[in-house]
């Protein structure tokens, strides 16, 4: 077949059109990461959270990238508002051309994202959500997520918790999703364990509006012997001052999902309570050789200790290239088969991602809450691997329709 | 009963908290009419202030009351420079417009906030005798919470002999009742104007610099603490200082047994309050009938149909938005779907509040029901699209109608926060019912039907259903309908007297109001996927304020040039770092630049134009 000089110049035409197409298929084009998160309604999660990543993406290509290629993100900022990430999703596979989604941290945004992945058949990569529908009830092939869903946070306490034997319960927890899932799972798994334990009080403070006054008078009225707590950030605080002068915490542990995260430690000062059974990072007395030397590249980068959310960060670029790495490809059918079982680096050991549901197997640590010169810390932790922190595959099988 | 006792303490000390933010708040708005949506900001800007200073001095008791009255007055300077640098230059502009104004603050205080403190959380180290507990009844209660319940009163006090016993308060008082004849008798309004805010902003100083010890100073104070702040002063009767002490009284102490008894109610209890309140008492505990600013009834002339040029001219703007299929990228085409679903968003609002004189803070609630109600045509009846869509108007219309009935019978600021009340409760009832709703998981896999799936028919059909739908409120606000519609927000009583049953107008304009943000919220959650709380939450409400706003409530084509230019913008800006503060100081420019709105300030320079050319 001959070419005409019209179709040579309508091919021009069209190669000057779609430039982004061209770089695409060149094989020394960056892959491209579309990540999406709450940047300006959680900065105290978010902030630290891109730090990580952008640290991660100047290791892995400093390291010479994936599959010969450099990693590129571009990334925007949701406002906290599911409707918003949807559009941004729709523009970042329309128009930047990514080879896959990533980000998000409040729930709804995470599922409204995810139901973005499943109607168009892209992969998305949850990073931090937490709620276990997105691997569960709504999981889906199409679906990652890295962090450990409100259930294992939960089933790693509760072997601790167990321990303390005692048997009148209260609850506080925030009045969202979140928040009731902890206290759902919470309850079921430890009458699993603990036959014949109550569960006497609960509280639902609205998320940043507790009313922690009332809310500590009304659980000391239920003369508690144990308390498990899922409020965070300003309303922990709060919560934390009140229970702290009205000695609501005296002699009795204490449950606390996320409080020993640096992001949420830190504000409690020099009123850490003492002895709190927590998740979170000890990022000061963590020793091992991995975490000294994401802690020691993080303050040489940006100056400041990591957080939890920088782990976060980190991590879900690293499980993102090793799941690439594995596909051999950035097509989407391939990435979603190949993630499965991929193995990937994280400041806290080797995590895999699970084939049964496509969740990371990133654990968090569990230890105790001290006071040590004024400032609040994790002790007495060990790292719990998000692995065995699961339902057993017939449970999970059960709740996942895929 | 020692128990009983020690709730009742808890909640004093909560409702002394809430009185110091919303003292300032009834304060501004009983001179100068403003509804200010950036008190809140104040109120966290006065929180971080204090930290700053307290985290350097030392920790006696003597240096703390030195730090937050510092606090207090670095945040009276800021109140007063945004008065004397925005809202001075925008009273003469329609009522409301200063809300909008103070909306762009809040976006600019947020950013600002981050960028000096930093994205952590600060808490204050608390002295000993911060800590401290006293026993009642062998219970130990906060030594700080007994300083705040006398706090409250302490102020209450000395604003009442600020008000009552100097010359200054006794112009603020004559100006709350009648401000134009205080302008009138020789007193310059702007000094009472700047200081009234500037004591309203220091009083949200003090109070977030007072709440400093119970927690921390964080950036998601300004949004958390606004809301209830309004509701205090609305319960207590706008402008009043002793009736806001009283209802943060009431719902400070209600507070602190409604979550003993019922732990959940935490989302809706101050909205129930308040819903009940203005049932009962339409102007509150203490309000009195609103004095009707002279000036503002003249301001309004009627709205006429546009001339040949205006329609032409809608007529190439609509040509173009069928075409752009043709030329807009995919990402272009779903901003584009969303400022169609805008444009019956607002202009299903402007029904009540340009014709109707109705102002609403929770128009979104009707979006959000036919939101919903598509979802469950959808998910849980099987149904298709079709029926989605014809089922949300009729839905939210029903609800509004429901809801009407209570609300019409209001006006000004008590109507808008009682439709808020309601959207607030509607809300909570998406947001808690988790077996039916979804909660905040929403309801997701709402997508159009297999014949709407590509995006160009989604457009397409979205801007048939919500430009049809604006087309066709706005030929019912040139219907009899409109003009009797007008003509009781003009003069109720004149419209009366020629037999028109004011009531009833306004109530249907409600419903109508109703059904076109349902089908907008329907359209949307095609477009969208997923339905979550969020569609009915008061950031949207507010959204759409803005965007009648923006445009002009005076015109027709306002709210749906302010839709399509806050959709536009709004989704460009996000797209870059630091859009808050963008896009904050736009609106404020806008609204220096057009008090009238962007199609009202077009309107009058053609008007202009017009005029002299022969």
């Amino acid at each position: 077949m001959a070419f005409s000089r019209r179709t040579l110049l309508a091919a021009g035409a069209a190669t000057l059109a779609a430039p982004a197409l061209v770089r695409a298929q060149s094989t020394s084009a960056p892959i491209r990461i579309g990540e999406i998160n709450s940047y300006t309604a959680i900065p105290a999660f978010t902030v630290p959270y891109r730090m990580g990543w952008q640290l991660a993406v100047e290791q892995v290509n400093a390291a010479g990238g994936v599959l010969g290629r450099r990693l590129e993100v571009i990334s925007h900022d949701d406002a906290g508002r599911p409707q918003d990430a949807v559009r941004l999703a729709g523009a970042l596979f329309d128009e930047t051309k990514v080879d896959l989604l990533a980000g998000g941290f409040l729930s709804n945004v995470g599922l409204a994202m995810s139901d973005v992945a499943r109607q168009r058949k892209r992969l998305f990569v949850a990073s931090e959500p937490l709620t276990d529908a997105l691997v569960w009830e709504q999981g889906h092939r199409y679906c990652y997520r890295l962090r450990p869903s409100t259930y294992m946070q939960v089933a790693m306490l509760v072997e601790d918790a167990v321990k303390f034997g005692a048997k009148r319960w209260v609850t506080v927890s925030p009045n969202y999703e979140y928040g009731q899932s902890l206290v759902k799972w919470f309850k079921l798994l430890m009458q699993r364990h603990q036959p014949g334990i109550e569960f006497v009080a609960e509280q639902w403070p609205a998320l940043g509006r507790i009313d922690a006054g009332a809310t500590v008078a009304a659980l000391a009225q239920a003369r508690p012997d144990a308390i498990f707590n899922g409020t965070f950030g300003p309303d922990l605080t709060n919560f934390v001052r009140q229970g702290n002068t009205r000695g609501l915490f005296e002699r009795r542990p204490v449950v606390s999902v996320l409080t020993g995260e640096p992001e949420y430690l830190e504000p409690l000062g020099d009123e850490t309570p003492e002895g709190w059974l927590v998740t979170g990072w000890p990022v000061e007395s963590v020793t091992d050789a991995t975490s000294q030397a994401f802690i020691a590249a993080y303050r040489a980068k940006f100056g400041e200790m990591p957080k939890m959310g920088s782990v976060v960060g980190h991590a879900t670029i690293t499980a993102i290239a090793a799941g690439i790495a594995k596909s051999g490809s950035v097509e989407t059918e391939a990435m979603a088969d190949g993630f499965k079982g991929a193995r990937f680096p994280t400041p806290f050991g080797e995590a895999y991602w699970r084939a049964q549901d496509n969740q990371g197997t990133l654990g968090t640590y569990v230890g105790r809450t001290a006071l040590r010169g004024g400032k609040g810390m994790m002790v007495d932790w060990r790292y719990a691997d998000g692995a065995s922190a699961m339902p057993t595959d017939e449970e999970v099988r059960r709740m996942r329709p895929v | 009963m020692d128990l009983i006792f020690l709730q009742l303490l808890t909640g004093l000390a909560g409702a002394s908290t809430l009185f110091l933010v919303a003292a300032g708040l009834t304060v501004i708005f009983g001179v100068t009419r403003v509804v200010n949506f950036s008190h809140g900001s104040l109120y966290m800007l006065g929180a971080f202030i204090a930290w700053s200073i307290l985290s350097r001095l030392p920790r006696e008791p003597e240096y703390f009351v030195l730090g937050v009255l510092g606090a207090a007055l670095a945040t009276a300077v800021i109140g007063a420079l945004l008065e004397v640098l925005l809202l001075r230059r925008i009273y003469r502009a329609p009522e409301l417009l200063q809300l909008l104004a103070t909306f762009g603050m809040v976006l600019v205080v947020q950013d600002v906030a981050l960028w000096i403190w930093g994205p952590v959380d600060l808490s204050l180290s608390r002295p000993r005798w911060l800590r401290g507990a006293v026993e009642v009844f062998g219970l130990r209660f906060p030594f700080y919470d007994l300083v705040l319940i006398v706090v409250g009163p302490v102020v209450l006090g000395l604003l009442l002999l600020l008000f009552h016993r100097t010359r200054w308060g006794l112009l603020v008082r004559a100006a709350t009742q009648d401000r134009d004849m205080v302008a009138a008798l020789g007193v310059d309004q702007r000094v009472l104007f700047t200081s009234v805010f500037a004591l309203g902003a220091g009083l949200a100083g003090l109070g977030g610099a007072l709440a400093l010890p119970q927690g921390s100073a964080n950036l998601h104070m300004d949004l958390s603490v606004i809301a209830e702040a309004f509701v205090v002063v609305v319960v207590g009767g706008m402008g009043s200082l002793t009736g806001a002490f009283l209802a943060a009284l009431l719902i400070g102490v209600l507070q602190a047994f409604g979550i003993a008894l019922v732990p959940k109610i935490t989302l809706v209890l101050v909205f129930l309050v308040m819903a009940a309140v203005l049932v009962v008492r339409p102007h509150g505990l203490l309000g009195k009938p609103q004095a009707m600013a002279r000036g503002e009834v003249e301001a309004l002339a009627p709205i006429r149909p546009a001339g040949p040029a205006l329609h032409v001219l809608g007529l190439v703007a609509l040509v173009l938005a069928i075409l752009a299929p043709f030329f807009a990228g995919p990402y272009l085409l779903s901003v584009l779907t969303e400022a169609a679903v805008a444009v019956l968003f607002a202009a299903s609002l402007h029904v009540m509040m340009g014709p109707g004189g109705m102002a609403s803070f929770g128009h979104a609630a009707w979006f959000g029901v036919g939101a919903y109600a598509a979802a469950f045509a959808a998910k849980g009846l099987g149904a298709g699209m079709a029926a989605g869509l014809l089922l949300a108007p009729f839905a939210a219309g029903a609800l509004a109608l429901l809801v009407g009935a209570f609300v019409v019978r209001m006006s000004g600021v008590y109507l808008a926060m009682l439709t808020l009340a309601f959207a607030q409760i509607a809300w909570a009832v998406a947001f808690q019912w988790v077996e039916v709703t979804g909660g905040d998981n929403g309801v997701l896999g709402v997508w159009p039907d297999a014949w709407a799936a590509d995006k160009p028919t989604l457009y397409w059909l979205a801007l048939l259903l919500c430009v049809g739908g604006a087309l066709v409120l706005r030929r019912a606000l040139f219907a009899p309908f409109g003009f009797a519609l007008r003509a009781t927000r003009d003069s109720a009583l004149r419209a009366e007297a020629v037999g028109l049953d004011a009531y009833r107008l306004r109530w249907v304009a409600f419903g109508l109001a109703g059904a076109g943000a349902g089908l907008s919220g329907a359209v949307f959650a095609y477009a969208k996927g997923s339905v979550f709380p969020t569609y009915m939450a008061i950031p949207h409400s507010v959204d759409a304020l803005v965007m009648v706003l923006l445009g002009g409530v005076q015109t027709m084509a306002g709210p749906i040039v302010g839709a399509v230019s806050f959709t536009v913008l709004h989704s460009w800006l996000l797209m870059g770092e630091f859009w808050r503060i963008k896009l904050g100081l736009l609106i404020m420019a806008l609204v220096l630049a057009f008090p009238a709105g962007i199609a009202g300030a077009a309107s009058a320079a053609w008007e202009r134009w017009r005029g002299r050319a022969p």
